[in-house]
């Protein structure tokens, strides 16, 4: 009899967890290109955990501790290593969860079961279920503004400081031109102009040869 | 009272790198790689360095030789020559104009990228996600992150010319900076700009070195250097080769805008600018080559991470779907792997034979980019996946901000020299406000360019403000000096300046090659243009996410021609108004 009832079960198994079937969901990991060299085997004893933390998730999720490690079923196990799980209503007879059940279980615990496996969205992948993705953190300003503002009071700066140099360079020049025209005046009222020569500039003593002129006569090619 | 003198470079280095600064731009970094992938490879050199031997020393010398011997902007040495030639000064200033109006968004965008490379990770690195975050936007799934990024949320392209959309604030912002940034080293004059060329000038090289050293030593940099340098020689007798040479040496080199003969009429009248001119285009050639160097590697390393990631999406893709254990499928076993299971599994093989794509290198080093594309997609791809992305995206932006300004320097000049001389603005107005008002006018029309449909219109200004309007100043730069001014006259100028008179290779080019070589170009380009028809863009459709052409709409072709004829027609205007005033004095002087 025991014999009888322990084939009936693994029957009954059999025909709820096979691929496709209804409420059974595909998993896939990829421990190789996760971990590299520290990758370990799968093996009877990772299935077990797989199928613990598929219980504690069903657990958390309807917060009835009915579901054991025993209502999940895996088969179809491949070297991929990837496999087919469907989990089982011990309450009602040979019948499964209804795979929203699971899923939404699976999807409030998704980092957990991750953790577990030391795996990721990527490699632990629950082929029905769509993780939703995390969007990356978005500071309250954004940082490109942060550098524009502060290459900007840089620039505008510079700007004001060459402005600023400028206009007071050009006053003290200023200044310093009508200082030297107001002495030139100065100079000039006291000075009788002859012809538009102030006299003492002109030698009345004896006539000034104009230097310009002076070497007139070897300007012109000799005859 | 004492006139003013002329401001002077502070010594002759500054003059060099002034030149350098300007004619060293985003020219040699994105568009001779282009050229020499498509032309032949290594064996796009020898045209090359025909063109600049035939073309670009020669004209350099010429242009240098005339600021410097005028000692005027591009208006008065022009009006020196010849009364009748002061359209051509009109002409480079009116050009420059144009040109400036649209070169500073670049800096914008450079900018823009600059200041977004400050986070971890860069933005265009990932794809952002969709409104309910079960997956990435549907656009950045179509194309890739980095022109995601380009075309959405740098530029927010529209789809055509004819949507204009609105201004784009951010854009906007960063224009304005960019003008800021001008408008703080033309301010002085020679002044400021003399101590801005030190860095515009030589920091480019700094990183150029810095991407060198981080570029060969980048995995399947090879690659891309190999594919660049094994010489196609069969591309020389292609016509097209030989033309694209002359043109690019002709537009690196600035010629034609008046930046040359206004930096060079800030020299000393004793400077040796003949020594000069060879230096620059020499620097200017070779920093072509070493910028392509640079690019190739970068897209060797590019290819081959791509060749990569398709390999490998080809391997999970045959294990997922055949559960084969982790690590028996490898890039090596593929194509054997592949057989195997085509023969095992018939049917689900044939069911996956679509998605399964072939992977191929050469393929990948086929895509040939250049300009905006260039620097803004294909670097930014291969930067975010180099290792400390962030360094070296903010060494690559600010190489982009040195080059763009040392140009853009250099088209100011351009515009203001000829106004600081003009008695008649320079005496109500201070410099500092002439520039101002320079920098607020152009900046003001540059923000057409950061609307949604702004690119499009960037791309007419690029394409054809200046492209045939500068053959034709050059051309005729060429002959007023040669047969207007007299050849013997500038001889005699040049040995006065210099202390010896050109040899004869210098005037053979002068007098024969060059105007012939420039003739030539612009019958080609006329020809090309009326043949083609219709002109054609590239506009960016969301939808597929990717480039499509579409006709210009009737009013772009309007602005077009009106850019090409505002430039040139001042030539022939400007002979016409000094004959018809010199006509009219000769009347009112016989009347007398």
């Amino acid at each position: 009899v025991l014999l009888l009832t322990l084939s009936v079960v693994a029957i009954a198994d059999a025909e709820l967890c096979k691929p496709d079937a209804q409420n059974a969901f595909k998993v896939r990991l990829s421990i190789k290109t996760a971990l590299g060299d520290n990758a370990y085997a799968w093996d009877a004893n990772e299935e077990f955990l797989f199928k613990a933390m598929v219980a504690f998730a069903m657990r958390k999720y309807s917060s009835k501790s009915t579901t054991q490690i025993s209502n999940v079923l895996l088969c179809n196990v491949t070297d991929r290593v990837s496999f087919w799980f469907v989990v089982t209503d011990s309450s009602k007879n040979v019948t499964t969860v209804p795979g929203s059940e699971v899923e939404a279980a699976i999807r409030m615990n998704r980092n957990r079961i991750n953790s577990a496996f030391l795996l990721s969205d990527k490699t632990l992948q629950f082929l029905k279920i769509t993780s939703t993705l995390s969007p990356p953190v978005e500071p309250s300003t954004p940082v490109w503004l942060i550098v524009f503002g502060v290459v900007l009071c840089l620039i505008v700066a510079g700007i004001v400081f060459l402005v600023v140099a400028g206009i007071r360079q050009r006053k003290k020049k200023n200044k310093e031109s009508t200082e030297r025209e107001n002495l030139e005046e100065k100079v000039e009222v006291t000075v009788t102009v002859e012809n538009g020569i102030p006299c003492e500039a002109l030698d009345l003593k004896a006539g000034h040869v104009n230097g310009v002129f002076a070497a007139d006569d070897e300007r012109f090619t000799s005859l | 009272a004492m006139e003013k003198s002329r401001p002077l470079w502070d010594n002759p280095l500054q003059f060099v790198f002034a030149c350098i600064s300007y004619a060293v731009g985003l020219g040699n970094v994105w568009r001779f790689p282009y050229l020499c992938q498509m032309y032949g490879g290594g064996g796009f050199l020898i045209p090359y360095f025909i063109m600049l031997i035939v073309e670009g020393m020669p004209l350099l010398y010429l242009e240098l030789a005339v600021g410097q011997r005028m000692r005027q902007g591009s208006i008065g040495a022009w009006k020196i020559i010849s009364p009748y030639l002061c359209g051509v000064g009109v002409a480079s200033v009116v050009v420059s104009f144009f040109l400036s109006m649209y070169y500073n968004v670049i800096n914008a965008w450079a900018f823009w990228y600059l200041f977004h490379s400050f986070q971890d990770p860069l933005p265009w690195a990932t794809c952002p996600l969709n409104s309910n975050r079960t997956g990435y936007e549907e656009e950045c799934e179509k194309t890739s992150s980095t022109q995601y990024f380009w075309y959405r949320e740098t530029l927010n392209i529209s789809p055509s010319l004819e949507v204009s959309g609105s201004v784009q604030w951010e854009q906007a912002l960063c224009l304005m900076l960019a003008w800021l940034v001008v408008y703080l080293c033309i301010l002085r004059g020679t002044e400021s700009t003399g101590k801005v060329v030190y860095v515009t000038a030589s920091l480019p090289y700094c990183v150029l070195i810095i991407y060198l050293i981080r570029g060969l030593t980048l995995h399947g940099a090879v690659n891309g250097l190999i594919y660049m340098f094994t010489p196609k020689l069969e591309q020389l007798s292609n016509p097209k080769t030989w033309i694209s040479a002359a043109t690019q040496i002709f537009f690196s080199l600035g010629l034609g805008f008046g930046s040359l003969i206004a930096f060079a009429s800030y020299n000393e009248p004793s400077n040796n600018c003949e020594r000069h001119a060879v230096i620059v285009s020499l620097i200017n050639s070779t920093t072509s080559i070493f910028a392509s160097i640079v690019t190739f590697s970068i897209y060797g390393f590019k290819a081959t991470f791509n060749y990569e990631s398709c390999v490998n999406k080809v391997i999970l893709l045959l294990m997922n779907a055949f559960d084969l254990e982790e690590g028996s499928l490898t890039a090596d076993n593929l194509n054997e792997m592949k057989e195997y299971l085509m023969a095992t599994y018939p049917q689900e093989y044939a069911q996956l034979a679509p998605q399964l794509k072939n992977c191929s290198l050469e393929a990948e080093l086929d895509t040939a980019v250049q300009g905006t594309g260039l620097a803004f997609i294909v670097y930014s791809e291969a930067i975010k996946n180099m290792e400390v992305p962030q360094l070296y995206s903010v060494l690559y932006f600010i190489m982009l901000l040195m080059l763009g300004i040392g140009s853009m320097l250099g088209n100011t000049a351009a515009i203001l020299t000829p106004l600081t001389d003009s008695k008649a603005i320079a005496a109500r107005f201070p410099k500092e406000v002439i520039s101002g008002v320079v920098c607020f006018i152009n900046c003001v029309i540059g923000l057409t360019f950061t609307m949604e449909a702004g690119n499009y219109w960037f791309d007419i200004f690029n394409d054809y403000a200046a492209t045939l309007s500068l053959l034709l100043i050059v051309l005729v730069e060429t002959i007023a000096v040669c047969y207007i001014y007299g050849i013997r006259r500038f001889e005699k100028d040049l040995h006065t300046m210099i202390g010896r008179k050109p040899n004869w290779y210098w005037k053979i080019m002068w007098a024969f090659a060059s105007p012939l070589l420039i003739i030539s170009l612009f019958i080609f380009y006329i020809t090309d243009y009326i043949l083609t028809g219709t002109l054609q863009y590239q506009a960016w459709d969301a939808t597929q996410g990717q480039l499509v052409t579409k006709d210009y709409p009737g009013y772009a072709l309007a602005v077009i021609g009106l850019l090409v004829a505002a430039s040139t027609m001042c030539i022939p205007l400007g002979a016409l108004l000094t004959f018809i005033r010199k006509r009219l004095k000769r009347e009112s002087c016989s009347t007398v």
